[in-house]
């Protein structure tokens, strides 16, 4: 889609009232259509095209790309950096943060950095500790926690100032969000810790996978019950899972990712693993779309970033919507910039 | 002491009640800390607190004690010095993502908040980032400056 008040294509949009940031993905959840965003594996590279190769796999199917920080405490590119070369052909990035490896001097110095360069949305973590990745005589530095880092982003985006108090001559725009795991323990109180996060100022959330619709169902009753559908986006995490080993490995390795029995078992029973794995992903889908309270999915397939088109292509969820990216209306690019 | 800890969750309703007996004790002192002077008394009382803390809670002396609101569960031996709440990682059986044999500070800090009255309220209070100036430093005396309207 094309808004009608977009100057280019990818360029900052106005910010319309009742809107926090200038990007496209605030505009696709408040006009109330189903969302897709998808995350991007930072390249273990210092070259640039290992970054626009790895976006423009999900062309026209994603309305935004996370960047990830440091995800499962590994060292790749910086999720800024990324972010920097993204903007730059008008992709429309989440920046991932996470108070692992920054205090709060550098955290707020990047979000002005980031929303310079025409970062929109941010994505409030906390972060896996060291011990899960591959630098574990790394000190953990956890001097916010996703919360207050939630609650640090407003003050300069809302307040106009540091933690400090000091001024800052021109806010960041953007849209705030973090993660929520509805299917990790303590379960009765995740609902509560959304509330929690949506009163620091988080107003989307990317949850972690999904693989157990009851699990989620139950949490959004409880954040229904609390108050919060309608007070936040909520878009689901997703994922194509390749074999029943995989899936293992994953549950018993990957922090916080639950994958019931059943599961396991059909994916350990089905002839190519891998397709079944992307067809449960679709039913996935295609359950959790029509849960109320839902208003996106965050697609992850990790290593498996070229499933991500067909998936989203074969449950329907964009209903023949085509997401903006480079070069996907090059006549009216140029009519707009001549215009 | 891990044991300790875990009983003094248990215990949350006791513990929270003494503490507020404690507190109320400590604020009506406060001639008696002003006239000795609460710089002088906070090197003391913090050896004391450390002590007292340590054994009941294995205190790590943030000096900004937020106990009474988590349940009796310290949040700073969270390995991500958590205090809004249990991260994503929490495995199955409600122990920690960092320390396996750990009982997620966060569990144990719901389940003592369910013994505390207004515990499920003081839970759900967003907590500010912590100042790490404080660390160290007496927690009771700042809460009775605190109480009484000065500065901490």
């Amino acid at each position: 889609m094309i808004f009608e008040d977009e100057p280019v294509p990818g360029y900052p949009l106005p910010i319309l009232p009742g809107h926090t940031s200038p990007g496209r993905f605030e505009r696709v959840l408040r006009i109330g259509q189903f969302a897709v965003t998808s995350e991007l594996a930072p390249p273990d590279s210092a070259d640039p095209e290992d970054v626009y190769r790895r976006a423009r796999i999900f062309d026209g199917y994603v309305d935004a790309i996370n960047a990830t920080d440091g995800s499962g405490a590994n060292c790749h590119m910086s999720s800024l950096a990324v972010c920097a070369l993204l903007t730059r052909v008008g992709y429309a990035p989440v920046m991932q943060i996470s108070c692992r490896d920054r205090n709060r001097i550098a955290i707020q110095g990047d979000i002005l950095g980031g929303a310079a360069m025409g970062v929109c949305n941010l994505l409030c973590l906390t972060g896996d500790g060291v011990q899960a990745g591959d630098h574990p005589q790394a000190l953990p530095v956890f001097d916010l926690d996703s919360l207050t880092l939630l609650q640090t982003a407003r003050t300069l985006r809302d307040e106009h100032h540091f933690l400090s108090g000091r001024k800052i001559s021109y806010a960041p725009r953007v849209l705030l969000g973090a993660a929520e795991n509805p299917f990790a323990q303590p379960l009765e109180w995740r609902a509560q810790r959304l509330a929690k996060k949506v009163a620091a100022g988080a107003q989307f959330i990317q949850t972690q996978f999904c693989y157990d619709v009851p699990l989620l169902r139950a949490f959004l009753d409880q954040a229904e019950g609390l108050g919060l559908l309608g007070k936040v986006f909520i878009l689901v995490g997703v994922g194509p899972l390749r074999s029943a080993k995989a899936a293992e490995w994953i549950r018993t390795h990957v922090p916080g990712v639950h994958i019931p029995d059943a599961l396991i078992k059909r994916l350990a029973g089905a002839s190519d693993a891998a397709r079944e794995g992307r067809n449960v992903c679709i039913e996935l889908i295609q359950e959790i779309r029509a849960i109320k309270g839902v208003h996106g999915v965050h697609l992850m397939a990790y290593r498996q970033e070229e499933s991500v088109a067909e998936i989203i292509e074969r449950s329907g969820v964009l209903g023949g919507r085509v997401p903006w990216y480079p070069g996907r209306d090059p006549q009216t690019n140029t009519n707009r910039m001549a215009s | 002491m891990y044991a300790i800890r875990q009983w003094s969750v248990r215990h949350a309703r006791g513990l929270n009640a003494f503490y507020r007996a404690f507190e109320s004790l400590l604020v009506a002192l406060h001639p008696l800390w002003r006239l000795i002077g609460y710089e002088r008394l906070d090197r003391p009382v913090a050896a004391v607190e450390r002590t007292v803390k340590g054994l009941l809670f294995d205190c790590r002396m943030c000096g900004q004690c937020i106990l009474s609101s988590t349940g009796m569960s310290c949040p700073m031996n969270c390995p991500k010095n958590l205090r809004n709440g249990p991260c994503g990682g929490v495995r199955a059986n409600g122990n920690c993502e960092v320390r396996p044999e750990m009982r997620c500070v966060w569990v144990a800090a719901v389940a003592g908040s369910e013994r505390i009255p207004g515990g499920r309220e003081a839970l759900a209070a967003v907590q500010v980032a912590v100042d790490r100036r404080l660390q160290g430093r007496s927690s009771w005396l700042r809460v009775v400056r605190q109480r009484l309207g000065g500065a901490a």
